[in-house]
């Protein structure tokens, strides 16, 4: 009979070896469904290493993909934490770009550069928050299911978009192009180091965020309410204030990446303007167990990835799909791998298990506690 | 326009509407057996999608309708058992996995479209003209012509053969599955044992009932469901193949077992209504008022599914104490230990 037993705790380095042993397998693995595809997996991996690290372009694109994946998954975790599974990044994000672009639209175009894009961050923060809002309130007074709630409000978030592109917000001077009007030149962030600064503000939010989860009283609260409510309530907390002021801070920093992408990268709002980032970076804030300075790591490599397909596709004519796969692959094994970090397989004659059935009705409401026991390994 | 012409566009609106909701129940059934059973997997749009494309990848070149069913089923049944592994025997976070099993599904489904295993990119290929006309066979379609002319029974004949009887053997065949299911599911032991492990897996393995072999069972069987979801829309809806060919309908799927809270026969009526608001917008024509109406745009006719969805969760989380919300355990890994 073989039965799952609880290990020891690993020493972090031991961990982390796994960890990174899991990467490799996945990409290993990955490479494997590639020969059955029919591409050279060897050459695959070395022109999207080129195609990443090989030019200061190649790097700076990557950090121009990693810079919305990190601000997410920031605005995630704090979410996660509190056991709040806000998967309605996306729509948050790009609700924050609907409201930035709002501001632009009632502004005269001719309006100073940094005053518009402080307005449109607030206002990106704004629409994030408000976005986010909507099932936290659900959550917190009816215990409304948040998952499939900020599911939902992804794509009525989307579709509004589009209905804007096409039809309210066309740009009438797009010659019946549906696209609407580019944000003001001015209000464009500005470069450093030939990166916009969407870098410098997420590298601020990460330090924010870590002091803020780590250090303060709301950070504190935040994590009781996440490990158990019923403690929070005997410790005399407002659980539903913490909840809701927690998850509209989550959505207002998914929204504030909305206006990063809008300012930095697109320049005009569209329905694609998450790209499916707000997903993307649900899986680097596990993957980081939620801590704030792995998520730097961790969206840098999940950019590279990406960045390094982009290249094989223009130059070998290799679908950029592949990155998916590859990616796909590591994720299973890295998810994978945390089993083994926590647990073993232990072969063994059966034991009775008498003596832990007496909790036998709690139990269900007890593991809603573990189920995010990676997050709170830290 | 004259009456006889708008019964027939009605007719023809709820034909298409089936048509095109067929892929939505059948991801549907599957996605409510692996919800029923405590399993959430957001992977429904990559395991369709995978279905998709081995399934039309075998369909070109075997030419079988069966061989491309079984593909289909094979490659969203892998998908389905990768995650099953995953969240069941090493008990990762279910919805993690499904999102990771989503792009890893996209991935797959999108490379094998672009690669040229079959010489050229399969996007340059079409449904075989054999498996298209398989399709095309319509068991409950009759003559009617004897009988359209005559006063009042005729045009109800008409639109009823309009509106039902004009589908393949599929769409027959997945109502009747959606109606087996719902049999299976509320009249049989193993029905009661798979809603029990949903419910509550701890007291299930207390019964005696196998938890973790359910759970795999019906997480892959579920997986093979939505591979057959996919693999109609590749064939038979589209007949070609495009990236990304399901276009967000995996995350409708979703939504669907919500708006019809798990319940295979409400599936039946659900996707109908969710496939009526997607071919809405063709048939607007008919109803100038409407047509030119904001909220019979088609943006927000596509937006519809989700709102409702959303009132539907919201109605009945809302609603007195005691009020079923879903399996219990849904989303939450089975500890055996911890029992």
């Amino acid at each position: 009979m073989i039965r799952i037993a609880k290990k020891d705790d690993l020493s972090g380095l031991k961990a982390n070896l796994l960890r990174v042993s899991a990467v490799l397998l996945g990409m290993i693995a990955a490479g494997i469904l590639m020969l059955f595809i029919g591409f050279d997996p060897v050459v695959t991996y070395r022109e999207m290493f080129k195609g990443t690290f090989g030019s200061s372009y190649g790097l700076i694109n990557s950090v121009n993909i990693a810079i919305p994946y990190l601000i997410i998954a920031l605005g995630i975790s704090i979410a996660f934490s509190m056991k709040f599974w806000n998967i309605g990044a996306e729509g948050q994000l790009v609700m924050g770009a609907v409201f930035a672009t709002y501001v632009t639209r009632i502004l005269p175009p001719e309006t100073n550069g940094i005053l518009l894009m402080v307005l449109m961050a607030l206002a990106g923060m704004a629409g994030g928050a408000f976005w986010a809002l909507i099932p936290g309130l659900f959550k917190a007074f009816s215990n409304t299911n948040e998952t499939l709630f900020t599911l939902m409000m992804n794509y009525v978030a989307i579709k509004f978009t589009l209905y804007l592109r096409s039809i309210l917000w066309k740009d009438p001077a797009a010659k019946g192009f549906p696209k609407i009007a580019s944000i003001p030149v001015q209000s464009r962030l500005p470069k450093v180091f030939g990166i916009h600064i969407g870098w410098i503000i997420a590298l601020i939010l990460v330090v924010i965020v870590f002091v803020l989860m780590k250090y303060t009283k709301k950070g504190y609260e935040t994590r009781v309410v996440g490990a158990s409510e019923n403690t929070a309530h005997y410790a005399g907390m407002n659980v539903k204030k913490v909840l809701i002021s927690g998850i509209m801070l989550s959505g207002a920093i998914c929204g504030l990446a909305g206006m990063v992408k809008l300012n930095g990268m697109s320049y005009t709002l569209s329905e694609a303007i998450g790209g499916g980032d707000g997903f993307t970076a649900i899986i680097v804030a596990w993957l980081a167990q939620l801590s704030a300075p792995v998520m730097v790591l961790v969206s840098f490599l999940f950019a590279a990835l990406k960045q390094g397909a982009q290249t094989i596709e223009l130059t070998m004519k290799i679908p950029s799909s592949v990155t998916d796969i590859i990616q796909g692959m590591i994720l299973f094994f890295a998810l994978g791998s945390e089993f083994f970090i926590r647990y073993r397989f232990v072969l063994d004659s059966r034991k009775s298990h008498i003596s832990s059935s007496e909790n036998k009705g709690s139990s269900a409401i007890e593991s809603s506690g573990k189920i995010n026991e990676g997050g709170d390994h830290q | 326009m004259n009456d006889n012409l708008i019964y027939v566009t009605i007719a023809l609106f709820i034909a298409s509407a089936i048509r095109i909701s067929l892929p939505l129940l059948l991801g549907a059934l599957g996605e409510t057996i692996t919800e029923r059973a405590g399993n959430l997997n957001l992977g429904v749009e990559g395991m369709m999608l995978m279905g998709a494309s081995a399934g039309f990848l075998t369909a070109v070149r075997t030419q079988s309708v069966l061989l491309a069913l079984l593909a289909a089923m094979l490659a969203s049944g892998f998908g389905a058992a990768l995650y099953g592994m995953l969240t069941i025997t090493f008990r990762t976070n279910q919805i993690v996995t499904g999102l990771a099993l989503t792009i890893f599904g996209t991935g797959f489904a999108n490379t094998m479209g672009k690669a040229s295993v079959l010489g050229k990119p399969l996007s340059s290929h079409a449904t075989p003209a054999n498996i298209k006309s398989f399709f095309a066979i319509k068991p409950l379609s009759f003559d009617i012509s004897a009988i359209e002319g005559k006063p009042v029974i005729g045009p109800v004949i008409k639109f009823i053969s309009t509106a039902f009887l004009q589908h393949n053997i599929y769409v027959y065949g997945v109502i009747l599955l959606a109606v087996l299911l719902t049999v299976f599911l509320y009249k049989t032991r193993a029905g009661l044992n798979l809603r029990t492990v949903g419910e509550n897996p701890y007291a299930a393995d207390s019964a005696g009932i196998n938890v973790i072999r359910i759970k795999y069972t019906y997480v892959i069987a579920g997986g093979m469901l939505c591979g057959l979801a996919g693999v109609y829309m590749s064939m038979v809806n589209i007949g070609s193949w495009v990236d990304n060919i399901t276009a967000g309908r995996g995350w409708i799927v979703v939504a669907l077992v919500i708006f019809v809270r798990w319940d295979p026969l409400k599936a039946i009526l659900g996707s109908f209504f969710f496939g009526a608001l997607e071919v809405l917008k063709f048939y607007l024509d008919i109803v100038p008022a409407l047509k030119s109406s904001l909220f019979f745009n088609m943006y927000f006719l596509e937006m519809y599914p989700y709102i409702m969805t959303i009132i539907v969760l919201v109605i009945t989380y809302a609603s007195k104490k005691g009020t079923w919300v879903g399996p219990a355990s849904l989303s939450l890994p089975y500890f055996r230990e911890e029992r």
